[in-house]
């Protein structure tokens, strides 16, 4: 192909021979600006010199983020005061829609039931295998299990939950084949027609964000239950704490913080689950979310404004569950 | 992996221990070990059953991945590698090949470029005095809350603007700038961990800020530039929203990620692609992450308010 010869690192290429040469030009590019850059550094001397290359080291990532992340984030909030089309100054009428469309409102309802339930269920999934596993034969092996979910992406998860969720018509000889209505026949049961029955499926969706997270739970937890002291374990067990009072007085308040920055991390990772939504369902049949319909409604319905209205709400939803891990981070850095 | 170094200690303990157990440590045996066993088994079970059926329904024919269900395998055992072959190609409707080159093409840059440029910027927090250093590390740190569907249609417009929408550009900046606050936060702890007097030593030495970033502190670095970089991999490699985005939907750009997705959304019944698809997409990840798994870990516990 002509995109190898004439070769502009800026231009689409379609070969995949174009592909690799485009992207070792971007490396090359990159590093050039690098070496201009230490290069400009190894020529500073004295105090002054040092502040030079203070603010050189940090140029590049400083001008990425103002207009990467402040101008763009700056850019959304204004344009969520304006119509769909973005040419006409509306107010909070967006932020009104949100608080009032029947469709919105059932969107809110299901974040709601995202950001209460994951958390706590993966949660609570991922300390109970801990501490069965803690010390057993096994151990990473058994641990490895749960775990592995986390390095799928979330397309993938949905795929493999898909298929457990699959329905086929309930007719003559035809077969299931997920794994989820073939159990409801082999107990004499209907299968069903689970991803349609609103808001079942919504708690559907959501076990597959329980499946992928508690393995992250599960390491957290772990690694903290192993960083109690022997001889706070021991001391306890001599004073003839059963196995519940330990886990009540012991355990649980050693990982404290811990658990708090789990379910924080959860929430978070929860309040902006699209990925999940969207392969399974597209966001039909009543189980959008916030961060879905944000994706929707930019780029599907076109409603510019209405869609900013939705990121600017994610934002101004994740803030306090953010502040609030980062206090705990703190606070269980300076124990 | 991660229990080698607690695996003496266990071993160690339990001569000393066994005779001294008390009653209530019996009790908690006997309250514990059968129901504990069986109920970490069901997890375990649980957890696992779900992947393993598509991974066998990967391998069964297309006919009889439609007709019977997954379990049916071990009593009538039919394996193909036909769905591979298919996904892999790049030709026919449904191959996958070209999305998976791009996600390689994705992944190397949006790696290496934040991990470079925030290495160089911790450096310049951690150990470069110079005015107004405080207020911009507090800033930097506070954007890794923004959320990045706040960016997404003004960076689109500019990219569009620039002239460069529809290539790899977009996302290869883009994923680099949504990775610099964090990487710069994890870098810049792992960075102020090493004694000032080792780069004391240097300075007296002679050596210049270039000297010292390459010579002293890269090589220290090295696990948190791992833990950093397979952290990116994997959020990179998975991501779906910032590709969607930013690449449309077609074999020059979009990664495996988008494919899968479409797939998804139109063929959503084709599961003798979409097994055989998931899993091409899933043996990269799983691959990096079990041969990196404390460091890994590491990342996502640094990480955990990223996105």
């Amino acid at each position: 192909m002509t995109d190898t010869l004439a070769f502009w690192p800026f231009d689409p290429v379609e070969t995949t021979s174009g592909k690799v040469v485009q992207m070792l030009a971007a490396i090359l590019v990159f590093i050039a600006i690098m070496g201009i850059i230490l290069f400009l550094a190894s020529l500073a001397k004295g105090r002054s010199g040092d502040r030079a290359v203070g603010y050189l080291y940090l140029a590049p990532t400083l001008l990425m983020l103002l207009v990467g992340l402040v101008y763009p984030g700056l850019r959304t909030v204004w344009q969520s005061f304006f119509n769909a089309a973005g040419d006409a100054f509306i107010g909070l009428d967006n932020y009104a829609t949100i608080f009032s469309d029947a469709d919105q409102l059932t969107v809110l309802r299901n974040t709601v039931f995202w950001v209460v339930v994951t958390p706590f269920v993966a949660t609570a999934v991922g300390l109970i295998y801990a501490i069965l596993v803690d010390k057993a034969r096994l151990e990473s092996a058994a641990k490895a299990l749960i775990f592995l979910p986390m390095a799928i992406s979330f397309v993938g998860a949905s795929i493999i939950w898909r298929f457990v969720y699959e329905y086929r018509p309930n007719q003559g000889s035809v077969k299931q084949i997920g794994l989820l209505n073939q159990v409801l026949v082999w107990l004499g049961a209907e299968p069903h027609q689970w991803l349609i029955d609103s808001p079942l499926n919504t708690f559907l969706l959501i076990v597959v964000m329980i499946w992928i997270q508690a393995g992250f739970a599960m390491t957290v937890l772990s690694a903290a239950i192993k960083a109690i002291p022997d001889d706070v374990i021991e001391a306890a067990r001599l004073d003839g704490v059963t196995a519940f009072g330990m886990f009540r007085f012991i355990t649980l308040p050693s990982i404290r913080p811990a658990v708090v920055v789990v379910l924080t991390t959860i929430g978070i990772a929860t309040l902006k689950v699209f990925d999940i939504v969207r392969t399974m369902t597209g966001g039909q049949f009543n189980t959008s979310v916030v961060a879905n319909e944000f994706y929707s409604q930019s780029f599907r319905s076109d409603n510019q404004g209405l869609g900013a209205a939705l990121a600017v709400l994610l934002f101004v939803l994740v803030i306090p569950i953010v502040v609030y891990n980062i206090r705990q981070l703190r606070a269980s850095e300076a124990r | 992996m991660s229990s080698a170094p607690i695996a003496p200690v266990t071993v160690s303990d339990a001569p000393l221990k066994a005779p001294r157990e008390t009653a209530a440590g019996k009790a908690k045996k006997r309250l514990t070990s059968p129901w504990a066993s069986l109920f970490a088994v069901v997890l375990a079970v649980l957890w696992t059953l779900p992947t393993f059926g598509l991974l066998v329904s990967s391998f069964r024919p297309q006919r009889d991945i439609r007709t019977s269900g997954w379990w049916t395998f071990f009593s009538d055992p039919q394996m193909t590698l036909d769905n591979y072959r298919s996904v892999l190609g790049t030709d026919q409707a449904g191959g996958l090949g070209d999305y998976f080159i791009n996600s390689f093409i994705i992944t190397i840059p949006s790696v290496l470029i934040p991990v470079t440029l925030a290495a160089l910027a911790a450096y310049a927090f951690a150990w470069i005095r110079f005015p107004g250093k405080n207020i911009l590390f507090v800033a930097v740190f506070a954007l890794q809350i923004v959320p990045i569907q706040v960016t997404l249609i003004p960076l689109l417009t500019l990219y569009v603007d620039g002239g460069i929408a529809g290539t790899f550009w977009p996302i290869w900046l883009s994923h680099s700038i949504f990775a610099l606050p964090l990487a710069v936060f994890i870098l810049h702890n792992f960075m102020k961990e090493v004694p000032a007097t080792l780069l004391e030593a240097a300075r007296i030495d002679g050596a210049g800020h270039v000297a010292i970033f390459f010579r002293v502190l890269l090589p220290l670095l090295r696990p948190a530039l791992a833990a950093f970089g397979i952290f990116q991999f994997l959020w990179v490699w998975n991501d779906l929203l910032v590709a969607l985005t930013f690449a449309g939907g077609g074999n020059a750009v979009a990664p495996v990620t988008v494919a899968l997705a479409n797939l998804a959304g139109t063929r959503g019944n084709a599961w003798h692609l979409l097994s055989a698809g998931a899993f091409v997409s899933i043996v990269v990840p799983v691959l990096v992450f079990l041969s990196s798994q404390r460091y890994f870990v590491r990342g996502l516990l640094a990480g955990s308010v990223k996105g």
